[in-house]
């Protein structure tokens, strides 16, 4: 997975007085600019090639048409309620509701699902390295299982936990347990030896190496690894839910393509796109927050 | 006078009993007296910084004994602080954390480590830095947080592990005089390692040449000059010739081994 650092223009010394604010204000202003001039871009050459014709709009809809009906679309955002046999269709939340709901139920089985990967695999991350018997008795199967796909863990997700919200929370912590895991003993590995040294030359216990110098030492490599795997986790909940949690985005995308309606797709990747640029930001602003020893610029994505 | 340190014989083999042992130091008899600065010059390679680490207790010797103040070193302990080339500050605390970090491991409340730190700091000049972070720092100046670091522990031998060595030459200078300051108000000795000739000279009580692969002592060399010294006096100039002949022998003999190993 590759991610790209968006151009924020960081590592700029900020001066001091109104320029410093100016310049506070500067950086992400310009970030916004130019993220709605380069969608804006690929928008306007979608249209371009529907409006001369060679983009058909039965299978590709250009932005005007798919986000021009959101009342319609928003319809086919269904809670799982409404699919019940013998339910009356007009019950439930109306299309709005049920947006917002879907939205928010992909967001927490996302959300859920990360942080149970995050607070487990480092935890276990940390003990492989803390006591040799652990490693010896978790690594090599945790290195055999992380590189099997997510997908073929989905018949184990269902066969466990029938459909609802258990499956696609187990979907995603599966899919980022492994590789986090063996990203945070690296993280272990590669701390500086001097950090250690000096804790060790001023009486720190073994304890104290890990809880005051090792964790601090490796908590900013983390939080990429964790930002990096956030995308991971979108795309491992759509799949999840496209194969019968329900209700949920991946749901949504997959009842369009069983009814063939391109704009319901394209409608959804758009919100699917929207909520993981957020999430990001989200995590970046929480990374500036937690790493504030950081200089501008070192040590993070963006 | 007592012994600071005493290595009696030490050896060190690194990965000894595999493949790859590799021997990195070789009878090494060495008393360094309460007080004393002794410098460790040798060419890269040589072991000098394996020596250093041996006394810090982060390593063990394959061989030999040692001890400091008649107790032998099996661990490391507080009283023998070490210092690195590189930053070692941990840059996630302020400059008053990190100077009181050895401290803050016991149970010591933040306003008793607070009145410390600024001590120490004081005596480094650095007050004002203390709500610092490292990276807001020059590298002369983390330097000497590390070495209030290293203060602030009490030491009875301060471990040197070429602390100036990434310094530019104006600020090494400064450096030195810096140190040789605070060695005699700290009273502790100081192991000192470093391939530069001029520093040697311009610190050490003795010098300590060492040759290369494995580590030996090859000569120590007293230094007799009253403080502070002149580093353009004659006797200066002298003794750094004689240092430069020693050394020179050994560093061609190292790319010899260089060259018959290509």
């Amino acid at each position: 997975m590759t991610y790209q650092a968006t151009g924020e223009g960081g590592g700029v010394a900020a001066p001091s007085g109104i320029d410093a604010v100016l310049a506070w204000v500067k950086g992400p202003a310009k970030a916004v600019g130019w993220t709605i001039v380069s969608v804006g871009l690929f928008a306007l050459l979608w249209e371009f090639l529907w409006l001369v014709g060679l983009a058909d709009p039965k299978l590709l809809p250009p932005p005007h048409i798919f986000m021009g009906n959101i009342t319609e679309q928003a319809q086919y955002f269904n809670t799982a309620q409404r699919w019940q046999i013998g339910a009356d269709p007009n019950a439930g939340p109306t299309p709005y509701e049920a947006v917002w709901i879907t939205i928010i139920s992909s967001t927490m089985r996302v959300l859920v699902g990360l942080f149970l990967a995050a607070v487990i695999s480092i935890t276990v991350g940390i003990a492989i390295r803390y006591w040799k018997m652990m490693e010896n008795l978790t690594l090599p199967t945790i290195t055999l299982l992380a590189p099997v796909s997510p997908i073929a863990w989905l018949p184990v997700a269902i066969f466990l936990f029938g459909i609802g919200n258990a499956p696609a929370i187990f979907m995603v912590f599966i899919a980022l347990f492994f590789t986090m895991t063996l990203a945070t003993i690296t993280q272990i590995d590669s701390v500086n030896q001097n950090y250690i040294n000096v804790a060790r030359t001023m009486g720190a216990s073994k304890r104290q190496i890990y809880t005051r110098v090792i964790l601090p030492a490796i908590l900013p490599g983390l939080l990429v690894v964790l930002r990096l795997n956030l995308f991971g986790a979108w795309m491992v909940v759509l799949i999840a839910e496209a194969t019968g949690v329900g209700y949920g985005l991946g749901q949504v995308i997959m009842l369009a393509r069983n009814t063939f309606n391109p704009g319901l797709v394209f409608f959804t990747i758009v919100i699917i796109g929207l909520l993981g640029f957020f999430f990001d930001f989200g995590l970046r602003m929480a990374q500036k927050r937690l790493l504030y020893w950081l200089p501008k610029g070192a040590g993070s994505l963006g | 006078m007592s012994t600071s340190v005493s290595c009696k014989n030490v050896g060190k083999i690194w990965a000894a009993g595999t493949p790859r042992a590799h021997e990195a130091l070789r009878g090494v008899d060495l008393e360094v007296e309460d007080g004393e600065f002794v410098v460790l010059l040798g060419p890269s390679g040589c072991g000098k910084s394996t020596l250093l680490y041996l006394v810090a207790g982060l390593e063990e010797a394959t061989s030999g004994e040692m001890s400091s103040f008649g107790q032998s070193i099996t661990d490391p302990a507080p009283d023998r602080s070490l210092i690195f080339q590189e930053t070692s500050l941990f840059p996630w605390l302020s400059v008053w954390q990190n100077v009181t970090f050895g401290l803050s491991l016991g149970s010591i409340s933040d306003k008793e480590r607070k009145e410390i730190a600024t001590e120490v700091l004081t005596k480094v000049g650095l007050r004002a830095a203390l709500d610092k972070r490292p990276h807001e720092l020059s590298g002369g100046m983390r330097q000497r947080v590390a070495v209030a670091r290293a203060l602030a522990m009490e030491p009875k031998v301060l471990l040197m592990d070429e602390p100036f060595a990434a310094l530019d030459v104006q600020t090494r200078a400064k450096m030195q005089d810096f140190l040789l300051d605070v060695w005699r108000d700290a009273k502790a000795s100081v192991l000192f390692v470093t391939h530069h000739i001029d520093e040697a000279v311009a610190l050490a009580d003795r010098v300590v040449v060492f040759t290369s692969r494995p580590g030996t002592i090859k000569e120590i060399v007293p230094v007799n000059l009253p403080r502070p010294r002149d580093p353009f006096a004659p006797e200066a100039q002298d003794l750094r010739k004689h240092l430069t002949a020693i050394l020179s022998e050994e560093v061609d003999k190292a790319f010899a081994e260089q060259e018959a190993l290509a």
